[in-house]
């Protein structure tokens, strides 16, 4: 791709790495069989039948011992590292340290920071900031509108030739129609994609979870699904007349699948991710008012998981996105209605959705792979492909071992994790992104021996 | 009985037995000394963040006839409004090691939140629009006193059920003791997904005489940032008890304090058919029941159970999901 670079980490050690008899599954490369893999100088170099490849001096031997399973690095294009303003939350350095943890290869950063990231020489600071600390390459998105205010554009095309992947005023929607009218016309000028927040604020209100019997025995304002739904609907009808290209972010609900759908029947170019929360988790898991369970948009009813996970399947939603939210724990450790919208994800989500959708027979395995790898081409980025040429971007995982989120820590600097304490099956024991190692699981030792 | 959070976690068992236990502090009310010795040494906490003097003050009063001692620590010029939170109030005032905690606040959850931060047991004296448990029991006690047994009896709950908590708390308590809920008001304020409590939802009051007990709930002004329904008298048009709508074999009930002239006329608050000073009774001896439940077999410390440090690592549950597709 020519243009400025869009996605900024630290460089890492290129890999010198055999991994002899994994499991080497990647669906795009049409590839699912046990080989020896050599990764030399960062690239991908050679696939030969299992045990046949020898080990060289300058290399390290992982023997998969045809237990372990080889595939492209995830991609998550939604996640909140916190920087610049709230490091008590998050900063780059701990929050790609869980990202690698979890098997990613690259995210994206959202703009609600403080300041809110809407000027190029923001851009330009937090570029050098993930030059230097980011153990995963990180892209970034601006705001749409000035301060997340929905009133005024940011300098878009100054943003773009400054690295900006695409827009989005995510936590806030763009409320007016008519402003986002004007920013799906500028795209024109330097395109970036715009990914949107939908909500309607005047009927999510002060809402604090699902609108349901839920809320209403629990006497906590609801947020009605249409505060999301009845948005894509506008906003993709929106997108069709300016021939416009936009993302829907953490899509929760039956009615948004519908609408997205309808959009994409009509050929316009449009998009949707959803959060593993919103596939594993409903509004029941918020009875007991775990402020862990507080997220926007909220989790939703059984009908909208089961919805959302027909999409995911369908291809109507394209990829899974955590929306990696840390806040820290005095934050959470009050009163529901109190507590801020999040929850951490980087480090569960593989897991989470291996233990909640595969293992039940609900989705296989290679789809699930497809959809946590497809975000990047979704943002005109190049996607983790496993074939000889292509750089490391790479994930090693025990799909056989149990562990308990959060029993031995998080990597994140926050534990606001919908998922900690739970019985995950599967676990990533070593990330490969851009051509080097960038997480190595204490487990990985042993399971080397 | 640990604490007493919400009416969810008692059956019809525990709630006979409070307020059998009510009946007989009931004589305590009519002697000339209205104080027996039960809780003497004990100390009992106000933690009040919202405003209130009824409910505060019958807790009090309660306390007192037992004996105990009293503390009322209201939020506004305290800590609280310098930025405390909740739970570094709860930890610095638990340093005084009271045996139980009256909390009042407003957000949901908080009561049972701060449970699990201190020893003291502790009593929902309302969680935002949750729950008001000592209301539902004390309403239970005084339908009790006056006809005897509800089981079978119809209630009609009528007015403002999406900001009461008293409405959450009443329709499970009523239900748990055999009476057949209905709730009634404005489309605007009543929650959508209520029925699944297993009451019936009407948005008239045409059926209303089919109601043996007419419980009115307090328009709350106060708790209201925006219009939900088109005026005040558009409100009392439909929803306003009055001699018109309330028939003479009928039990008119209110939590107070009533706006006369919204959701009650004038002329019913006064009828024979309310009873509405008689609820007011029976929150002292009630919350004396409750006060005396929690702390008079309790001899030990309590264990803080589930302390923050453990959240992180809480007991690992079942494995995720599982439900097949369809």
């Amino acid at each position: 791709m020519s243009g400025p670079d869009r996605l900024f980490g630290a460089s890492t050690p290129s890999a010198e790495l055999l991994l002899s008899d994994v499991r080497v599954l990647d669906p795009r490369a049409e590839v699912d069989a046990r080989r020896d893999v050599r990764i030399t100088g960062g690239a991908i170099a050679e696939f030969a039948e299992p045990g046949t490849l020898q080990a060289r001096e300058d290399e390290e031997t992982i023997a998969g011992n045809g237990r372990l399973t080889l595939t492209p690095a995830f991609f998550d294009p939604h996640v909140h590292l916190r920087t610049p303003g709230q490091e008590h939350k998050e900063d780059i350095e701990s929050g790609t340290r869980a990202a690698a943890a979890g098997g990613f290869a690259g995210v994206i950063a959202m703009p609600n920071t403080d300041p809110v990231l809407d000027s190029a020489p923001l851009l330009r600071s937090l570029r050098d900031a993930a030059i230097h600390q980011a153990r995963i390459p990180v892209g970034f998105l601006p705001a749409i509108t000035r301060g997340l205010a929905g009133e005024q554009l940011t300098e878009m095309a100054e943003l773009r030739q400054e690295g900006a992947l695409g827009f989005s005023d995510d936590g806030k929607p763009v409320t007016s129609a008519g402003m986002l009218r004007k920013a799906l016309q500028y795209q024109r000028l330097c395109g970036g994609v715009l990914a949107l927040h939908e909500e309607d604020p005047t009927l999510s209100r002060k809402g604090a979870m699902n609108e349901g019997a839920v809320s209403a025995a629990l006497g906590i304002a609801g947020i009605p699904t249409v505060a999301e739904s009845t948005m894509v609907a506008r906003d993709a009808a929106l997108a069709g007349y300016e021939d416009a290209r936009v993302h829907f972010q953490h899509l929760s609900c039956a009615a948004s699948v519908e609408a997205l759908e309808h959009g994409k029947a009509h050929g316009w170019r449009l998009s949707g991710e959803v959060s593993p929360h919103h596939l594993l988790l409903t509004d029941e898991d918020v009875r007991s008012m775990d402020t862990r369970m507080k997220m926007h948009p909220p989790l939703t009813s059984e009908d909208d998981r089961q919805a959302l996970i027909a999409g995911l399947r369908s291809g109507t939603i394209d990829c899974v996105a955590t929306d990696h939210a840390p806040h820290a724990r005095d934050e959470k450790e009050v009163p529901f209605e109190q507590a801020p919208m999040g929850t951490t994800g980087l480090e569960t989500a593989f897991a989470a959705l291996h233990t909640g959708l595969v293992l039940s027979g609900i989705i296989e395995l290679p789809l699930l792979i497809e959809r946590m790898t497809a975000g990047a081409a979704l943002f005109e980025l190049p996607t983790a492909l496993i074939a000889a040429g292509e750089p490391a971007n790479l994930a090693l995982i025990d799909l056989d071992a149990v562990w308990v989120a959060g029993e031995h820590g998080w990597e994140s600097r926050s534990e606001n994790c919908c998922f900690a304490g739970r019985r995950l099956q599967g676990r990533v024991l070593m990330t490969l992104a851009a051509g080097g190692v960038v997480h190595r699981d204490r487990a990985l030792t042993l399971v080397g021996a | 009985m640990n604490h007493l959070l919400s009416i969810e976690d008692l059956d019809r068992e525990a709630i006979e037995r409070i307020i059998a236990q009510a009946e007989r502090f009931s004589e305590v009310s009519d002697r000339e000394i209205k104080k027996v010795p039960a809780l003497r040494g004990r100390m009992v906490l106000n933690l009040f963040y919202e405003a209130s003097t009824r409910t505060r003050s019958s807790f009090e009063l309660a306390a007192k006839r037992l004996s105990a001692d009293v503390v009322n620590f209201a939020a506004s010029g305290s800590s609280v409004e310098k930025g405390e939170s909740l739970k570094d109030t709860v930890l610095t005032l638990s340093a005084h090691k009271p045996d139980a905690i009256v909390l009042r606040t407003p957000w949901a959850g908080a009561a049972e939140l701060v449970s699990k931060w201190c020893s003291a047991a502790i009593v929902n004296a309302g969680d935002g629009k949750h729950e008001h448990p000592t209301q539902a029991l004390l309403d239970v006690y005084t339908l009790r006193r006056r006809l005897g047994q509800i089981d079978g009896a119809s209630i009609w709950i009528v007015g403002d059920v999406a900001h009461s908590r008293v409405a959450r708390s009443n329709v499970l308590a009523f239900q748990r003791m055999g009476a057949k809920v209905t709730i009634a008001g404005p489309p605007t304020l009543i929650p959508r997904g209520i029925e699944q409590l297993g009451c019936e939802v009407r948005y008239t009051l045409d059926e209303l005489p089919s109601a043996d007990i007419v419980y009115a709930l307090r328009m709350q002004h106060e708790r209201m940032s925006e219009t939900w329904v088109p005026s005040m008298r558009e409100y009392a048009a439909w929803y306003q008890i009055n001699a018109r709508r309330l028939t003479a074999r009928q039990i008119l009930m209110h939590p107070g304090p009533v706006n006369r002239g919204v959701e009650l006329s004038g002329e019913v608050v006064d009828s024979p058919q309310a009873v509405i000073t008689a609820q007011v009774e029976a929150g002292v001896v009630v919350r004396m029941a409750v006060l005396y439940e929690l702390l008079a077999g309790a001899r030990e410390p309590r264990p803080a159970a589930d302390r923050p440090a453990d959240r992180s690592t809480m007991a690992e549950t079942s494995v995720l999901g599982g439900s097949p597709s369809r």
